[in-house]
């Protein structure tokens, strides 16, 4: 029982996501294939938009994986690999939107919106507390005496 | 400070923020940025198609005359839509057309659909690893550059191009470039 169990284990742990990468790709230098994979996850696949060249199945993202496998092989660095892949198609082919002019607003945005948020959080705050913790006015004569009168009356 | 603006802020943020994301579903997310036009055409050698009396298809080729540069394959259904109206820029004589033949996995079947459908092409070149079509930023066929005297890219149409784009963009766009100088 022991053994099947290990052995159904093994068998759901071993169901890791089919690759893309064709063994015929496949670098003989693991360094330089490792760069290749690097590179080639965070280029987007023209085809199915939503994958990277590392992960689609489709012919032009095997072309570019090819593509980035051999500039890497003739000596490109990894810069020069990406650099030219987007002077052919342009930022969009990036995963990772680069920090440009027109990609101001995109990586601020947040951070503008976050700080807006709580320097509103703090001023609304700031305000309720003097709302709700006005100072007390002193009291009249004739409320004085009344609290003196039910003091007494709750000593006897 | 303005109370009802403190409060009417968010919701405005909100509603710009709304505005965009609407505008940008509208948008067609195949139609990428255009990398190419005023450019030289990239380097490129492809050799000829089996069959066709030329011996390939190179960038050198493409200074010294107004082309366009047509990619398609024999797999690819919209080329089978675009093919009769390139028929007929050829029979008329209207603008030499150069070929990509991108992707086929085997080497006889540009050729064979060309023989059955009719060749429009001056030059064609074999492209099955996609070497030049990744060069020219090709992520579908057909795409079809139209490249100046001086092996400039002047313009790039995806999907079928017709009888209203030549009508509206090609023919005018090329009767002007006809009056540069090649040099």
């Amino acid at each position: 029982m022991r053994l099947f169990i290990c052995l159904f284990m093994w068998t759901l742990l071993s169901a890791l996501p089919a690759n893309a990468v064709n063994p015929n790709e496949i670098l003989a230098d693991p360094g330089l294939e490792a760069r290749a994979r690097d590179i080639s996850k965070g280029l987007r696949c023209l085809v199915c938009q939503n994958q990277s060249i590392d992960d689609s199945d489709a012919s032009l993202a095997k072309d570019l994986r090819v593509l980035v496998r051999e500039r890497i092989t003739a000596g490109d660095s990894n810069d020069q690999v990406v650099n030219y892949v987007v002077s052919r198609y342009g930022d969009f082919v990036l995963l990772k939107p680069p920090f440009n002019l027109a990609t101001l607003v995109l990586w601020l945005g947040p951070l503008l919106l976050i700080l807006g948020g709580l320097t509103a959080a703090i001023l609304f705050f700031r305000k309720n507390k003097k709302i709700t913790a006005p100072a007390s006015a002193p009291l009249t004569e004739a409320e004085k005496m009344r609290v003196a009168e039910l003091m007494a009356e709750d000593n006897q | 400070m303005n109370k009802r603006l403190f409060f009417i802020a968010p919701l405005l943020v909100f509603l710009v923020l709304a505005g965009y994301f609407a505008i940008g579903l509208t948008k067609d997310p195949r139609k990428l940025q255009n990398m190419l036009t005023g450019q030289p055409v990239p380097e490129f050698t492809l050799v000829g198609l089996q069959g066709r009396d030329d011996t390939g298809f190179k960038s050198a080729d493409l200074i010294g005359d107004v082309t366009l540069v047509n990619v398609f394959g024999s797999w690819c259904v919209a080329c089978r839509v675009e093919h009769p109206f390139l028929m007929t820029l050829k029979q008329k004589n209207l603008v030499p057309i150069h070929a990509i033949d991108w992707r086929e996995e085997d080497k006889s079947a540009g050729p064979l659909w060309l023989k059955k459908h009719g060749d429009p092409y001056t030059l064609a070149g074999d492209d099955p690893k996609s070497k030049a079509a990744i060069s020219f930023g090709v992520t579908g066929a057909p795409e079809t550059f139209l490249v100046d005297k001086k092996g400039i890219v002047r313009f790039k149409h995806i999907g079928p191009i017709n009888q209203q784009l030549w009508q509206t963009t090609l023919m005018p766009l090329i009767a002007l470039l006809r009056k540069e100088s090649s040099s």
